[in-house]
C-alpha cells in the first residue's frame, strides 16, 4: 500500500492535500508554473479564449431554461426570450456576440501560434488539440445558428448538410442520416440542440484540458521561440527567464479580461448584431423550406472557407473538389508543424522569404473571408470577349487566384521556410 | 495521521497465503481467454450502436409525409412561374412564352448537359431539349444541385445577371446558374441540370407532382 502522503501543509487544506492534490497542483499549474518573462500582447489571447468558454457555457445553460427545441416554437421562443424574459436579451446577445468575439480570440491565439512557431517540436501535440478545439468549436457555431429557426440558420444548415452529400457513393444517404429527414426539419432542429448543448460542450471541455495539460508539460513557447527550460538556476532548477504564471500572468491576463469586457460590453450594448456580421439580418425572419433568401452568406468567421467552396469549379460533374477544397482549408492547419522546416521557430528571427509568404497568406485568408460575405456577382462581369475568364464573375476569378494563394502557403512551406536567410538566436530571452 | 497507517507485515503475510504465485502460468490459455473475453464485449458493443445509429436515421413518420400533390397552374402568365410545396421542397412551375422555348436551343453549348444525358435528373419522358411533357411548361425542383439552397428567379435576360444572361434562375448560394428549363450553365459549383421530378396532367390545367403516368411513387431528388 502507499505510504502515507508526505504533505507540508496542515489544518483543513493538509486534510485535503492527504486525499487530493489540491497544493501541489496549484503549485505545478500556477504559482510554480514558469512561463517565459517576455510574453507580449499575443499571449492575453489563450486566458480570454478560456473566459469566453466560460461565458458562452453559463449564458447557454439559462438561454435552455427559455428556449424550445422544436420547429413550430424555436423562433418564436428566441423572440420570447428577447421581449419577455427579464434580462433575456442581454444574455441572448451575450450568447451570439461572445459566438464571434470567440472566433475572434480563437483567429489571434492561432496566428500567435504561426508567427512564434509555437507548434514547432517539442509543442505539436498542443497545436493538433488546438486544432480539434478549432474543429469542435466550428461544429458548435454550426449547430447552435440553427437553434433560432431563421432562415439564415435553416439554409445554413441546408448547405453544410448537404456537403457530406458531396461525398462520393455514401454522400446522400450520410446527410439523410445526419438530419434525420429528407430535408432540413424538425428532426434535424432537435438533434442540433442536443449536439450543441451536450455533445460538442464535453468534448471540447476535454479537448481543452488536453490542450492545457500538454502545454504545461513541455512548458509555454515565446516571442523569442527559445526553450527557457535549456537555461536553468543550478540551486533551484528554475528556467533562469521564467516567472510564475501566477501571480505574474495571472496580473497581466486581468488587464487583457478588462480591455475585452470594454470591446465586449460595448458591442452587446450597441451593435449587438454588428450590422448583420453577428447576427443576420434574415436571420429575424422564421424559416421558409420554399424560399431561400437572395442573399445568404455564412456568419464571418467561415466566410474564408466559404469563399473556396464557392471558388472551386466542379470537376466530372461532381461537386465533391469544392468540398473537399474546403475541407482541406480548415484540415490544412493541423500539418503545420512538419511543414515547416525552417531553422527558427519565431518571425524575429525569419527572413524576408517567410514574412512575404506570410503576409500573401494573411491577404488571402482576408480577401476570402470579404469575397465570402459578399454575393459572387459583387464586382460584374469580364467582357464575353475576353479569353479564358470571358463572361466569368470577377470576384469568382478573384476568389480563385487568392484560393491558389492560400494553398500554396502550406505546399510551398517545406521550401521558403528552408530556404529562408534567419538571423542567429538569441541564448537567453530578449524581453 | 493514523487512518493512512497500515500495518505491512500483516498484508504481506496475507498475500503469502491465499494469493501464492501459481508455479506455472499457461500463457496461451490466458491470451485466448483474454481475446476471447474482448471479442465477445466488442460484438456487444456493436450490437448496441445499431439502435443508437439508427435512431438518427428519417423516422417512420419522416417516411411517411410525402403523397403527391396537386397543383392547378391555370393562373400563371406567359413567361412566369409559381411554386408549389412537394416533400417540403419547392417546386417551380415555369410557363414559357414562344419566344423563350425558342430561346433554349440557341445557347446549348453554354451548358453543362444541354442533351439531359445524367437520367437521374428527370424521368425519361423529359429527356427532350425543353426537358418538360408540354413544350412551355416546365415542372422543376426548385432545389439547387450544388447543396440545396433554392436559386431565385431571374427570368429576365441581361439586367444585373449581365448582358450574356439569356434568363433563367441564379442561385443565391454559391452562384449557379440555370436556364429556364433547369439546365446548369458551365462554371457553375453545380454539377447537374436540376430534377424534374415525377409528373403527370390530370387536366389541362392540373398537374400531379410526385407521380407519373406509371402510378409509381419514385424517389425524386
Amino acid at each position: 500500500m502507499a505510504d502515507k502522503q508526505n504533505v507540508e501543509t496542515t489544518g483543513i487544506i493538509g486534510w485535503i492535500d492527504t486525499r487530493f492534490p489540491l497544493t501541489s497542483n496549484i503549485k505545478n499549474h500556477l504559482t510554480e508554473y514558469y512561463a517565459p518573462k517576455n510574453f507580449n500582447f499575443w499571449y492575453f489571447f489563450g486566458s480570454l479564449a478560456l473566459m469566453i468558454l466560460v461565458m458562452q457555457i453559463v449564458t447557454g445553460i439559462f438561454l435552455t431554461m427559455h428556449y424550445k427545441a422544436s420547429a413550430a416554437e424555436a423562433f418564436a421562443s428566441v423572440e420570447y426570450i428577447m421581449r419577455d424574459v427579464f434580462g433575456g436579451n442581454i444574455i441572448r446577445y451575450m450568447h451570439s456576440t461572445g459566438a464571434s468575439l470567440f472566433f475572434v480570440v480563437i483567429y489571434l491565439h492561432m496566428f500567435r501560434g504561426v508567427i512564434y512557431g509555437s507548434y514547432r517540436n517539442p509543442r505539436e501535440l498542443i497545436w493538433l488539440f488546438g486544432v480539434a478545439i478549432f474543429l469542435c468549436l466550428m461544429g458548435e457555431a454550426f449547430f447552435g445558428y440553427l437553434l433560432p429557426w431563421g432562415q439564415m440558420s435553416y439554409w445554413g444548415a441546408q448547405v453544410i448538410v448537404n456537403l457530406f452529400s458531396a461525398i462520393p457513393f455514401i454522400g446522400p444517404d450520410l446527410s439523410e442520416w445526419l438530419r434525420g429527414d429528407y430535408l432540413v426539419s424538425d428532426a434535424t432542429l432537435n438533434r442540433f440542440f442536443a449536439f450543441h448543448v451536450i455533445a460538442l460542450p464535453l468534448v471540447l471541455l476535454g479537448l481543452v484540458m488536453s490542450h492545457l495539460i500538454a502545454l504545461h508539460e513541455v512548458g509555454s513557447n515565446n516571442p523569442d521561440g527559445i526553450e527557457i527550460k535549456a537555461k536553468k538556476d543550478k540551486a533551484t532548477g528554475i528556467p533562469l527567464d521564467g516567472i510564475p504564471f501566477h501571480p505574474y500572468y495571472t496580473v497581466k491576463d486581468l488587464v487583457g479580461v478588462v480591455v475585452f469586457l470594454i470591446v465586449f460590453v460595448t458591442i452587446i450594448c450597441f451593435a449587438p448584431e454588428m450590422g448583420g456580421y453577428f447576427l443576420e439580418a434574415n436571420n429575424f425572419v422564421p424559416a421558409d423550406s420554399l424560399k431561400t433568401p437572395a442573399h445568404i452568406a455564412p456568419v464571418w468567421y467561415f466566410t474564408p472557407y466559404y469563399s473556396i467552396l464557392r471558388a472551386v469549379p466542379p470537376v466530372m460533374n461532381s461537386q465533391f473538389p469544392g468540398v473537399a477544397a474546403m475541407g482541406l482549408s480548415v484540415m490544412v492547419f493541423a500539418l503545420l508543424p512538419w511543414l515547416d522546416k525552417g531553422k527558427v521557430k519565431s518571425i524575429r528571427y525569419r527572413g524576408g522569404l517567410y514574412k512575404k509568404w506570410l503576409a500573401a497568406f494573411v491577404i488571402s485568408f482576408l480577401v476570402l473571408g470579404y469575397l465570402g460575405t459578399v454575393p459572387s456577382n459583387v464586382w460584374g462581369q469580364f467582357a464575353v470577349n475576353m479569353p479564358v475568364i470571358g463572361g466569368a464573375d470577377r470576384a469568382t476569378v478573384v476568389a480563385r487566384v487568392f484560393t491558389v494563394i492560400y494553398f500554396a502557403f502550406f505546399i510551398l512551406m517545406p521550401w521558403f521556410t528552408s530556404a529562408d536567410k534567419t538571423k542567429p538566436v538569441p541564448e537567453r530571452l530578449t524581453g | 495521521m493514523s487512518d493512512n497507517n497500515f500495518d505491512k507485515t500483516s498484508i504481506d503475510k496475507a498475500s503469502q497465503l491465499s494469493f501464492s504465485t501459481p508455479t506455472k502460468v499457461d500463457q496461451d490459455k490466458r491470451n485466448f481467454l483474454i481475446t476471447a473475453t474482448a471479442c465477445t464485449g466488442a460484438i456487444g458493443a456493436a450490437a448496441m450502436a445499431v439502435p443508437f445509429v439508427g435512431s438518427m436515421l428519417p423516422s417512420e413518420r419522416a417516411k411517411a409525409a410525402g403523397a403527391p400533390v396537386e397543383v392547378d397552374i391555370s393562373k400563371i402568365e406567359q413567361g412566369s412561374f409559381m411554386t408549389a410545396e412537394w416533400r417540403g421542397k419547392p417546386v417551380w412551375i415555369i410557363k414559357r412564352t414562344d419566344a423563350q422555348t425558342a430561346e433554349l436551343a440557341t445557347h446549348n453549348t453554354q451548358l453543362s448537359d444541354p442533351m439531359s444525358e445524367v437520367i437521374s435528373q428527370q424521368p425519361t419522358y423529359c429527356k427532350n431539349s425543353h426537358r418538360s411533357i408540354k413544350e412551355n411548361i416546365s415542372v422543376i425542383v426548385g432545389i439547387c444541385t450544388h447543396l440545396g439552397c433554392s436559386p431565385s428567379a431571374k427570368l429576365e435576360k441581361g439586367g444585373d445577371m449581365g448582358e450574356a444572361w439569356a434568363g433563367g434562375f441564379f442561385c443565391p448560394c454559391h452562384g449557379s446558374k440555370f436556364d429556364l428549363a433547369g439546365r446548369v450553365f458551365k462554371g457553375s459549383p453545380a454539377p447537374i441540370n436540376l430534377v424534374v421530378p415525377p409528373h403527370k396532367y390530370l387536366a389541362d390545367n392540373t398537374v400531379l407532382i410526385g407521380v407519373d403516368s406509371d402510378s409509381t411513387v419514385k424517389a425524386g431528388g
